[in-house]
Order: C-alpha cells, then structure tokens, then sequence
C-alpha cells in the first residue's frame, strides 16, 4: 500500500473527527470566550444517545440517522442547562468557569459509568458505512468517509447560519460589542442561551461520529478536550476556517507521525509541535487584527 | 467573525482584590502586628499539629496518609503562589510533580538494584540495559540536585516561550493541561525507561533506611511535613516582600504594572518557576511515603485533583491551599474507600459550589467574617451564600446540577 496515501486519508478522516469535536467550541469558546470543559462530556452524552437508539430502534441503519437530530437536541439541551445554572454567573471570570465546568465533567462522566457500567459499549456501524472505497489503491472505509461529510456539512451549517440568517447576525453582532447590540434591541441573554445551545448540540453529532469509529465509554471526552480547544486555539479563537484547517491539519500530522513511530508517541510529538506553534504564534493560524494590547 | 474572547479573559479577579493588599489600611499599633505576625502564630500551631501532635498519637497507617497529603500540599502551595497570587491557573502542576517523584522513584530504584544493577522492570519489558540519563541517578546528592534543577530548568523554558508571548488567562491554563496529557503519554509510552501504565515500585530503601522500619517512615512523614512548614515560612514572607505585592498587581492590573517599568511576564515566570519546585519536592516527598509513582499520579486529572484543593482553601490565602489539600487528600481517602462513586460527585459539587459561591475558598470567609462584624451595613447576600456552600458540603449532592 501507498506510504502517502493512506495516512494522509485515514489522517484526514481523524482531522474531521477532531473537527466535529470542536465545531461546537467555535461557538461556545470562540465566540462566547468561555472555557466549558464539560464539552467533551457532551461528545460522550453524544455517543450514548447512538447507542441507546440502536438498542431500542433495533433498525442498525436507520438508527444513526435518527440518531443525529437527538443527539443533537439532548446535548444542546444539557448545554442549556449548565448555561443557566452555573456560566451565566460568571461570564467575568472565565478560569472559574473552567474550574467549575470541570466539575460538571466529573459529574456527567460519573454518571455515565453509574448508567451504562465503566466498559463502554460498541456502536455497530449500519451496512451502508460498511464498504470501502478505493482511492489511488487505499481501500477507504465508507466510515471515514461519512465523518467527513458529516464533519463538512455541519461545518457549512453552521457558517452559514452565522452569515446568512438573522439569528447569526445576532449572535455576531452580541459578540462583537454587547452593549451596542443591547441597544439596538437585540436580546443578549437570549443570544447567549442559544448560542451555547447550538454549540453544545454540535457537540452531541460530533459524538454520534465518534462512537462510529470508536464506540462509546464514560470517559470518552477526556480524550477528545483538550485536542479540541488546542484545534480552536491554533486555528484562530473564532475563526471557523482556521479552525477547519488546523483539525485537518492536526489529524494528517498525528497519522503520518503514527507511521514512523508509536501511536501515544505521535500523540506526545503533535502536542509538542502545537504546544511549539503556539508559543511561536499565539494569536492562532487566521486572526482578526486588534487593537487589544493582549 | 471576530476575536473577542480576549475582552472577558483580561478582567482580573476582582473578588480576590481584599486579599494580599493588607498592608495598606491604617491600624492601630496592635491590630497591625497582628496582621504582620499573625500568619507566623498559624505557622506554629500549624508546625506543632503537624511535627509533634500527629506523630505522638497517630497510627503509622494514618500517619502515612498525612504524609501523603503533606506531599500534595507542597504541589498545592506552589500553586496557590501561581494561581492565587499570580493569576496564572496551572492545570498542569502534575508534570513538574511527576519529574520530582520519578526523579526520587528512579534513584530509590537503582537503590534496590544495587550497584551496577539495573532496575527489574528494564529486564521484564525490555533486554536489561539500562537507558545511559538513568546512571546519574546512583547519586544520592544528584538526585536531589535534579529534584530542584530539572523543574527550574523546564519550567523556565516553558513560562519563558509562553509567558513572554504574553499568553495568559484561560490559554494559560488549556496549555498547561495539554502538557500534562502529553507528559502522561509519553510516560505510559516509554515502558522500556520509566515502567509505563505501572510506573515505578517496590522500594526498599530512602537514602540506605529501611523502609519497612516503622521509626523511618515516621522521620519520613518529618520530612514531608517539615517542608511543608518551611515553604509556608518561605510563602509567608515572599507574599508579605516587594515582589508579593508586585505579584498580586501583576494579577489584577498586569498592563498598568507594565506601564510602570516593569516587565510583567518575568514576575509572573519567577512565580511559576518557584511553583513549580514547590510541585516537583512535593513529587519527590509522595514517592517514599507512598511507595509507588505512576502516570496516573501525574496526569491532567491528578493536576486538577491539586487544584480543587487550592479552590476549596482559599487560593490567594496562605494556609488555605496547604489546609485545602490536606483537607481534599483526607475526603479523597476516606469517602472513596467507602463510597467511590459518591467521592467522584462530591468532587464535582465541590468544584461548582466553592467556584460559584466561594471563588475566594473557605479562607475568605474569615475575612467576609471580619468584614460584616466591622461594617454596621449588613450584606445579607454573602450570608446567604456561605450557608448555602456549607449546605451543599454537608449534603454531598451536586445541587447546582439536580
């Protein structure tokens, strides 16, 4: 088999894994500022609802598809939620969010091993994902090839809600100067809510895709956090491009590296190389100049 | 699209202002060598409770708990001088705790292998030669020097590259912790030099004492909790000199003291170099009073475990993060040996409660205390929100998600 070939696109194909888990970042870090690191809980919250469809519809195809609106809806909801309950207190201190959301992780994941046991349980992939596809002599997967245009197409959603609709400019404007958008009418706190809504439900398809390739388990966010935020970070705080390339970006590095080395060892060597970017550019791969002396 | 979320990270703890900016109210004579020699009186009960109250009259197990979480306090402290004082959360303390213990794991490693031998694990996993960065750790006296010059040296390179950069706030934070996930892999991968997912173990000796004498695992906790009493006269005094006042105005106005002259990111690195040798003796103590020392004492989920006991003390207090972690380290061993999945929540509840009602830790309320008996105003609502954490605490339930 091709040595360029195939870690470039099972890369790729990781690289849109990584961009589903931080779509919903985009939103709720890049454009609210605030760190939820029960987001990667979200992810898992996600993957059980793929489960949980497929035992109860008992239909393996069709399961994923319902799968994804409520995936979508029940994460967004338990977005919501923490929003109400424990961010919208402390939208001024942003480390305290961090610390506190931890704590919701700690909650959820401990909840989640009470509910369905510390094992993890598979996703079966529908047989329409089964079948491979052949590109320049790599057999590649239809699996990979679905979190892609699934990654892709959210993706598009999203910017261009952001653009297009009434509601993304809402939500632009809130960011861009909160108190100019107040008086012109636009309710911030209800901008806020839905934001993080939107956010957290694109994190619940991102765990629907997930638990495709990888199945699901308790502890499942843990491992995808705090590749998620270095993704936003490098891309550009708010920056939905660069957010798009630095996943891809991140995924085809980590495969190429897992071809020469161990798979944990190209995972140290991709922290080090973005931890190594970032210091060399702090303001992320895209940026919008400011005037901010930070 | 914009960069916005800048705007809310800059804002500085406004809550925490009281603290460490005592000096400056008017007071009379002896309310103001109360203030200035207060801290040493807590120091000494505190030395008195520690090195001879708990030696006399708790058992060895219990004895080799405290000592534990002696251990985790020193780490703790270091980053309540980081993150309470400094404004820098490091959600990565884990890693500089991890090269001071497997720096000691190591020597007392190569104690049991004897001269010229090389450890067990490097004949289990691997073809029994020994990696050559392992030779100088025979050295008793350069164990100890790498103890401290191993931190100082990474935690220079790394706050140099990022604090220079004028990284700060939440990315601060994301970074550290990306460093200790990539420090735990990079553990668990190298089985062959530093006994991966096991990590290192069955020690017989600590600098040639028998460790299974009952007399030299006391002397051990001595040593555990005498440093801790040594670094809370260092901290003491570090916060009360110019640079803990530079410090604390670094945290809450860091372009103003910029302004001023002075290079913020070299007080802030000072501050994150001093913790970060505060994290790696506290490693090094937690590897012979524990016995074991393995990755998952040093990851991202350990280097937060020693955060929520600076939360839950008082972060920019000076008792508070020691006492925190004691207190952390205690709840920690006592509920989950009976209820381990009832200390995962409380663990979470605590996070949310002390973060949403009591950012300033159980330390601020003395000090919301003093504040209401001197004001006649009442503000009933800080009232509100102490019983309300002491509610919760008592309760064990996760009330803010029910």
């Amino acid at each position: 088999m091709d040595v360029f070939t195939t870690p470039f696109l099972t890369g790729t194909a990781n690289g849109a894994i990584l961009l589903m888990a931080a779509l919903g970042l985009t939103l709720t870090f890049g454009q609210m500022g605030v760190i939820n690191m029960a987001h990667g809980e979200f992810l898992m919250v996600g993957a059980y609802v793929a489960y949980l469809t497929q035992q109860v519809t008992g239909a393996i195809g069709l399961s994923i598809v319902i799968a994804l609106p409520m995936a979508f809806v029940l994460a967004g909801l338990l977005g919501l939620l923490l929003e109400v309950t424990v961010i919208q207190w402390m939208y001024e201190r942003p480390l305290d969010t961090l610390l506190a959301t931890v704590g919701v992780a700690l909650v959820l994941q401990q909840l989640a091993q009470d509910v369905f046991g510390a094992q993890g349980d598979p996703v079966v992939a529908p047989s329409w994902l089964g079948g491979r596809i052949s590109v320049f002599g790599y057999e590649w997967p239809h699996r990979q090839l679905f979190t892609i245009v699934l990654a892709l197409g959210a993706l598009g959603a999203l910017s261009a809600v952001l653009k297009y609709t009434g509601f993304g400019r809402r939500i632009r404007a809130t960011v861009q100067n909160r108190q100019l958008a107040e008086t012109l009418g636009v309710s911030t706190r209800n901008v806020d809510r839905i934001t993080f809504f939107l956010g957290s439900g694109l994190a619940g398809l991102g765990g629907v895709a997930i638990s495709l390739i990888s199945g699901t388990n308790p502890t499942l966010g843990t491992a995808y956090i705090i590749p998620a935020f270095l993704v936003v970070v490098v891309g550009g705080v708010g920056q939905l491009k660069g957010t798009l390339i630095a996943a891809w970006v991140v995924g085809v590095v980590t495969a190429f590296l897992t071809d020469w080395i161990s798979g944990s060892m190209a995972q140290v060597f991709t922290f080090a190389l973005v931890v190594i970017f970032l210091v060399m550019r702090p303001q992320g791969l895209l940026t919008v100049r400011t005037r901010s002396l930070a | 699209m914009t960069m916005t979320a800048n705007k809310s990270i800059e804002q500085p703890d406004a809550e925490l202002g009281a603290q460490g900016s005592v000096q400056a109210r008017p007071m009379s004579s002896l309310a103001q060598r109360l203030s200035t020699y207060g801290p040493l009186i807590g120091i000494v009960v505190l030395a008195f409770l520690l090195l001879v109250w708990a030696p006399s009259s708790l058992s060895t197990f219990r004895l080799g708990n405290l000592g534990r979480y002696c251990a985790l306090a020193l780490a703790s402290m270091g980053i309540g001088l980081a993150w309470g004082r400094g404004g820098m959360l490091v959600l990565g303390q884990g890693v500089f705790f991890g090269l001071g213990a497997y720096a000691m794991a190591m020597h007392m490693k190569l104690e049991v292998a004897g001269p010229g031998g090389v450890p067990d694990f490097m004949t289990l996993y691997g073809d029994g030669t020994m990696p050559s960065w392992w030779e100088p750790f025979r050295s008793g006296p350069f164990t100890l020097f790498a103890i401290v010059a191993v931190p100082l040296v990474v935690s220079f390179l790394l706050g140099y590259a990022i604090l220079k950069r004028r990284v700060k706030g939440s990315y601060f934070a994301i970074l550290t912790q990306a460093m200790a996930v990539a420090f735990a892999t990079l553990l668990i991968a190298t089985i062959k030099q530093t006994g991966g997912f096991n990590g290192l173990n069955t020690f017989s000796t600590f600098f040639g004492h028998n460790l299974y004498n009952p007399e030299v695992q006391t002397n051990i906790y001595r040593l555990a909790a005498g440093l801790v009493i040594v670094f809370l006269v260092i901290l003491w005094q570090l916060y009360r000199s110019r640079y803990g006042e530079l410090l604390v105005a670094t945290r809450d106005a860091e372009e103003r003291i910029r302004f001023l002259g002075y290079d913020p990111a070299n007080i802030k690195l000072a501050a994150f170099m001093i913790a970060a040798v505060m994290a790696s003796i506290g490693g090094a103590m937690f590897v012979p009073v524990v016995g074991i020392i393995s990755p998952s004492s040093v990851d991202a989920s350990a280097s937060i475990l020693l955060v929520a006991g600076v939360a839950l003390g008082g972060r920019a207090s000076l008792f508070g993060p020691a006492l925190g972690a004691i207190a952390v380290g205690y709840g920690r061993s006592t509920l989950s040996e009976n209820f381990p999945t009832q200390w995962t929540y409380f663990l979470g509840a605590l996070f949310i409660v002390v973060v949403l009602v009591l950012p300033g830790g159980v330390a601020s309320l003395w000090s919301m205390l003093r504040l209401q008996l001197s004001s006649v105003q009442r503000k009933p609502s800080s009232t509100d929100a102490d019983a309300g954490l002491n509610e919760s605490l008592e309760n064990d339930e996760p009330a803010v998600l029910a």
